[in-house]
């Protein structure tokens, strides 16, 4: 089947994004298609390279990337809740005037369209959150 | 069901303010408007909370986003299901709520009320009658 | 018109088991994941709750389980334990999923 999957928590306060992370893993597994994973809400936080967790515990984001590289997924993260949370690409960074950007390779920035197109486009959409 | 439209279901259950839920609930009813789909709205448990008259968000600081619920009618989404046992257990009555209206253009644009007070009961059958159910 | 629910609250805390039980349909699957998995404990008053819900499917992600020392003695009888690929399979075998955030 064809898989949309939402994430709406940020990594480590909840538990969201292990539980769709291992989801994720379990389906491609299965030989299922992932035809896209949505951030969004603080789902977003995902999505920052500058996470550094301690040396003993997972780092959620590069596993992200780590599954997007291996799988071509596509990694989606909404660009309204991204820039409310400090999380911007390049381009973003320039049209905003920031001087950093912090996502994480792996990841892209989108509008919300990309969540709608995905429920339209796919046989299931499950949703990971608080 | 016309070919390549879905059925979405946006489920409301968390109150608005304490957490952004329900601002970044409607922002995305709002973009998914433009795609054309057959869009409708759930608010039960704390979902009701949104629609309750009277936000003055002045001292808070924050965005006073009530404005959007009365204008989901001109974005065409016009089927707001309000769950009476929600309401009862929390004191509310339809007289508590925003009146959403908008304007049907099958009979010569009359205004209409897009809330419906509907039991769980319905609110259960309206859950399985959708294709996709977006949770906020 | 099957449905998968997922809940992922502990009963004891949140509602959310309590109105997804209250809105399932004959046929449905109820899968309990993270917190939401507190509910099988046996002897709880929200695994009650579960044994009295007839014509539904009750299952329980087995990593959470485990993570939070509720073993196979400790949850209440009808529970199903799935792992991740079961929870793959529930998703595909129901014709949607609602969670009950």
């Amino acid at each position: 089947m064809k898989l949309g999957i939402v994430v709406n928590e940020g990594p480590y306060t909840h538990e969201a994004s292990d539980t769709a992370y291992n989801f994720a893993v379990a389906a491609l597994e299965k030989g299922h298609e992932i035809y896209r994973i949505f951030f969004y809400h603080d789902g977003v936080n995902n999505a920052t390279r500058l996470t550094v967790p301690p040396q003993d515990d997972r780092n959620i984001q590069q596993k992200w990337t780590e599954l997007q590289e291996k799988h071509d997924l596509d990694l989606v993260v909404c660009i309204a809740a991204a820039q409310r949370r400090g999380i911007l690409d390049e381009n973003e960074m320039k049209r905003q005037g920031k001087d950093a950007y912090n996502i994480a390779p792996g990841f892209r920035i989108s509008g919300l369209g990309q969540l709608i197109e995905a429920g339209i486009q796919c046989d299931r959409l499950v949703t990971f959150g608080d | 069901m016309s070919e390549g439209v879905k059925k979405f279901l946006y489920v409301n259950r968390k109150a608005p303010h304490g957490t952004i839920y329900a601002l970044e609930a409607l922002e995305v009813v709002l973009i998914g408007a433009a795609f054309e789909q057959d869009v409708e709205l759930a608010f039960l448990d704390d979902g009701v909370f949104q629609l309750v008259k009277g936000w003055d968000t002045k001292d808070l600081g924050s965005k006073n986003f009530a404005p959007t619920y009365m204008a989901l009618g001109d974005f065409e989404v016009t089927k707001v299901f309000v769950e009476k046992e929600s309401l009862d257990e929390r004191g509310l009555t339809a007289d508590d709520l925003m009146e959403l209206m908008y304007e049907d253009e099958d009979d010569d644009w009359a205004e209409k009320p897009s809330i419906r007070i509907v039991s769980r009961e319905e609110m259960a059958r309206i859950m399985a009658a959708n294709d996709v159910i977006l949770s906020f | 018109m099957a449905m998968l629910h997922t809940v992922n609250k502990s009963p004891y805390e949140k509602s959310a088991l309590e109105s997804c039980l209250n809105h399932v349909s004959e046929g449905d699957t109820v899968l309990l994941i993270e917190d939401g998995v507190y509910a099988v404990v046996k002897g709880g008053r929200a695994a009650n709750a579960l044994a009295s819900v007839k014509g539904v499917k009750i299952a329980a992600l087995e990593a959470d389980l485990k993570a939070r020392g509720i073993g196979g003695d400790k949850i209440t009888e009808g529970v199903e334990v799935v792992d991740y690929g079961g929870f793959v399979d529930l998703v595909e075998a129901n014709d949607k999923t609602e969670a009950w955030l």
